[in-house]
């Protein structure tokens, strides 16, 4: 394993040498995903396997290239779960891609994102350096917290070859409930239900009916079922429908309409724009299918206090994710030399110039 | 500025020099934006900003500036970026590392005044706050609406929730409900280039890279924070603890990792060691079992029928481990009894020795034994008590060194102590600090954490925020002449150096 980490460092510090780039590939499932890019292949899938498991600790270790299937059914033996649910567009991702693309599924508003999850990584710098941040432990305050900031950089940072991340044990009750509801009315729903102690593991509403899962203590999933009433969907109906939504496997997600993703406050009214729409994550996730104009897109999502990105088909070569204030754009641009002065990582997948 | 702000070659290789900052001019150029009462230069009033809560370490700053503004904030911090003058930003001075410790040619920035809580969104869950309110208070502001704020350092009724971002703060509930990054939405700050920017997002996240968790627990090294938007939890219905004694400290460790493994995440999991318990059973009679090696508690919140199934469960795990003793809390009073304790053990430790020493390491927990026996062993080493409180259910210990000040050598005794607990932690697996930062307390031992790439990696990080260097230097992220220093005086040690090509997780 080290002779192909070093064999990886002699790449980035030839090619960073030699002006050229590298293209960071795991399994390949979320090409379609950021910016076209270019460079030199780099397949990580050659670096794989769990490095240690400590179900009481709740971390694991793996290298990058593991298969996330293969992870997720190691975990599952031990009843735990990647509580952030990460999508799984086509059989193959690995573990370096879901952390580096930095996507939730469903129970996201409920538990945290991907970074929330990070605990340490390894990674592999522009410079060919091999740099750990981060750790195997909850809590850990010691340097800047760099591994958490890799969570969604999509590999324009660096090339991480190996990560921690915190799991969690599976709920052991889970229930869908079903509710005939408006846009409105189910927004609303959904904000006063988050501030209530209530188990609602994911949210999901399209055409007029919103759709819970509850998930936690037996006790807790009874005592919330009582009280919401709704209809009950079968175990076997609501796995295929939350599996759907988080892979994109969904009916919604078919086609080769634009597909945008707005990340919105949660209390942020219904989104009136054109195109069909699929709320999840409690109100805080819009999905969109529009040809509308990327300007009125983004300028009606940012007015919400939200961002727009334009998650899959479309014109990808301006900017897919949302334009950054002045400021910060320096601020990304700083960052990206501080880690790939000779910008070798993935070339403007992210934004142009990063 | 510009002039002798680090170039690329040097940068992180050596402390910058400061002394050519001229006071004179700069309380002059402060006061045309500042009036008079938002700005110290006077020794007397400068002698309460001379320390943080690491009180060991004192030293005056040239100024200290009390803004009221986020305009006055960016007024003050140009004007410091033109004469090159450190910045030290300051909350409510609780932090345990020296984060806070004033800079000799620098300026301390009080946002002490910056204390509204400006919008309680009970709808939205989520409170709008200025960095100088105080952490419990935006749970006291949301409580009428069934929220609050989840993140509870033990220092909460005091410390600010800016502090809070600035050292990622923790507390006893992190297992369940996260640190203080978890816990935010978005962070408004000023750079030390006077830019005003926001960091995160009302929404669930922000697009481009996540600079939100490289800002939290960056020790005010990257920015200013003016504005903290936090996200409220909706509060539990009910809590209820218990309390189990165990005749040997392995034993109560293996009962933690027996709780986890059983699918459980407790709202809190606390240990604490034999002379711990006495410590504070004389001090505030929570009625703990004194013939204990060790005592754990065990927290458990929800629905009233979510309480009763995990109590139940960890009930009969905790007996099956070999307790010799379990309690359950049987009303709200019991319980804040039993965490009376817990809560009191530094000020316990205050009372049964004139000074303490707090460590924050974390280990994976399944070293805990080993730990706590090489603590034992240093014990007789440096002839000195340690009494240890551990937030078991995430690893994070803290054993207090207790030591007299007033005895010649004491103090450096129980320093070097302290830094041989925190090797050992690196050495287990685990980490320097877990909450309570690196400041100046820590920073040698960040040369052991660390290897000499990673060093530089955070000064690059720190120089794309802060070019010049000016936000808090010295703190946080050593030098490298610093760690070829401190690797000199550790020659002949046990420890080998840092080797980047192994795994050291």
């Amino acid at each position: 394993m080290n002779d192909l980490i070093e064999a990886w460092r002699e790449q980035v510090r030839s090619a960073a040498a030699a002006g050229g780039c590298i293209a960071i590939r795991g399994g390949d499932t979320k090409a379609f995903y950021g910016r076209p890019t270019a460079g030199e292949p780099l397949d990580t899938r050659g670096l794989r396997g769990i490095v240690s498991y400590e179900p009481s600790e709740l971390v694991v270790t793996l290298r990058a290239g593991t298969p996330l299937a293969e992870l997720e059914a190691l975990l599952a033996e031990r009843g735990q779960m990647l509580a952030f649910e990460p999508p799984r567009f086509a059989p193959g991702g690995t573990v370096g891609g879901c952390v580096t693309a930095g996507l939730a599924g469903p129970r996201r508003a409920a538990v945290g994102g991907v970074r929330d999850f990070v605990l340490g990584l390894r990674m592999i710098d522009g410079r060919g350096d091999l740099l750990r941040f981060g750790g195997e432990v909850m809590k850990n305050v010691a340097g800047y917290d760099v591994s958490r900031a890799m969570a969604g950089s999509l590999g324009t940072l660096g090339l991480i070859v190996e990560v921690s991340l915190k799991v969690l044990p599976r709920p052991p009750a889970e229930a869908s409930l079903r509710f005939e509801l408006d846009e409105a009315t189910a927004l609303h729903r959904l904000n006063a239900w988050g501030g209530q102690p209530l188990p609602i593991s994911a949210s999901v509403w399209r055409d007029g009916a919103l759709t819970l899962r509850l998930a936690g203590a037996v006790a807790a999933v009874d005592a919330a079922l009582r009280g919401l009433g709704g209809e009950r969907l079968a175990a076997a109906e609501a796995d295929a429908l939350w599996a759907g939504l988080r892979d994109h496997t969904d009916a919604f997600f078919a086609g080769d309409k634009p597909l945008w993703r707005l990340s919105v406050p949660p209390d942020a009214l219904a989104v009136a724009l054109p195109g069909a729409q699929l709320v999840e994550w409690g109100g805080a996730q819009r999905w969109l299918r529009s040809t509308a104009p990327a300007a009125d897109i983004r300028a009606r999502t940012a007015a919400l206090g939200g961002h727009a990105t334009l998650f899959r088909h479309g014109e990808r070569s301006g900017d897919v994710f949302h334009p950054l204030p002045a400021p910060i754009r320096a601020l990304q641009h700083n960052l990206k030399r501080a880690f790939d002065p000779a910008g070798v990582f993935n070339p403007g997948r992210l934004y142009e110039g990063l | 500025m510009s002039g002798n702000a680090p170039d690329a070659s040097s940068l992180g290789q050596a402390e910058r020099d400061f002394s050519q900052v001229d006071k004179h001019r700069l309380v002059t150029a402060l006061a045309r934006v500042l009036p008079p009462t938002c700005l110290l230069h006077d020794l007397e009033d400068l002698r309460p900003y001379e320390c943080d809560g690491m009180a060991a370490l004192r030293q005056l700053p040239l100024v200290v500036a009390l803004p009221e503004t986020e305009a006055q904030v960016v007024d003050i911090l140009k004007i410091c970026a033109e004469q090159a003058v450190p910045v030290v930003a300051r909350g409510a001075g609780t932090g345990l590392s020296g984060g806070a410790q004033p800079h000799r040619f620098g300026l301390v920035l009080s946002l002490a005044r910056f204390k509204k809580i400006l919008q309680i969104d009970a709808h939205a869950r989520r409170a709008v706050v200025q960095p100088g309110v105080r952490n419990l208070a935006i749970s006291e502001a949301a409580a009428p609406h069934g929220l609050y704020y989840a993140p509870d350092p033990s220092s909460q009724i005091a410390c600010t929730i800016g502090g809070n971002v600035a050292e990622n703060s923790g507390g006893v509930h992190c297992l369940k409900y996260g640190l203080t990054l978890h816990n935010l939405l978005k962070v408004r700050g000023v750079t030390m280039a006077g830019e005003v920017v926001e960091f995160g997002s009302l929404a669930l996240d922000a697009p481009g890279y996540d600079l939100l968790p490289l800002v939290t627990g960056s020790e005010g090294m990257l920015a200013v924070v003016t504005e903290v938007t936090v996200r409220l939890t909706p509060k539990p219905q009910l809590a209820q603890c218990v309390l189990a004694a165990f005749d040997d400290v392995v034993k109560a460790g293996d009962a933690v990792a027996a709780i986890i493994a059983a699918g459980i995440i407790p709202a809190g999991l606390e240990m604490m060691d034999q002379p711990a318990t006495a410590a504070v059973e004389e001090f505030v009679h929570a009625g703990y079992p004194l013939d204990a090696q060790a005592i754990l508690l065990c927290e458990a919140d929800g629905t009233p029928e979510e309480v009763a199934e995990e109590i139940a469960r960890v009930r009969a795990l905790l007996e099956a481990s070999g307790a010799t003793e379990v309690r359950v809390s049987r009303d709200e009073a019991e319980r804040m009894r039993f965490w009376a304790g817990r809560k009191a053990a530094f000020p316990a430790a205050g009372r049964i020795s004139p000074d303490y020493y707090c460590m924050d390491g974390t280990i994976p927990r399944k070293r805990l034994g080993e730990m706590l026996q090489a603590i034992q062993a240093m014990e007789r080493k440096y002839a000195m008590r340690c009494i240890n409180v551990f937030h078991a259910g995430d690893g994070n210990l803290h054993p207090l060194i207790l030591f007299d000040a007033n005895k010649p050598g004491d103090q450096h005794t129980a320093e070097a102590f302290g830094a041989e607990i925190l090797e050992l932690s690196v050495a287990l697996g685990g980490t320097i600090t877990g909450e309570h930062g690196v400041g100046i307390e820590k920073i040698n031992q960040m040369c052991g954490q660390f290897a000499t790439p990673e060093i530089l990696a955070f000064h690059r990080v720190k120089a794309a925020f802060d070019p010049a260097g000016l936000l808090n230097p010295g703190k946080a992220i050593p030098t490298l002449n610093r760690c070829a220093e401190y690797g000199r005086e550790r020659m002949g040690s046990t420890r080998q150096p840092a080797h980047p090509e192994l795994p050291r997780f």
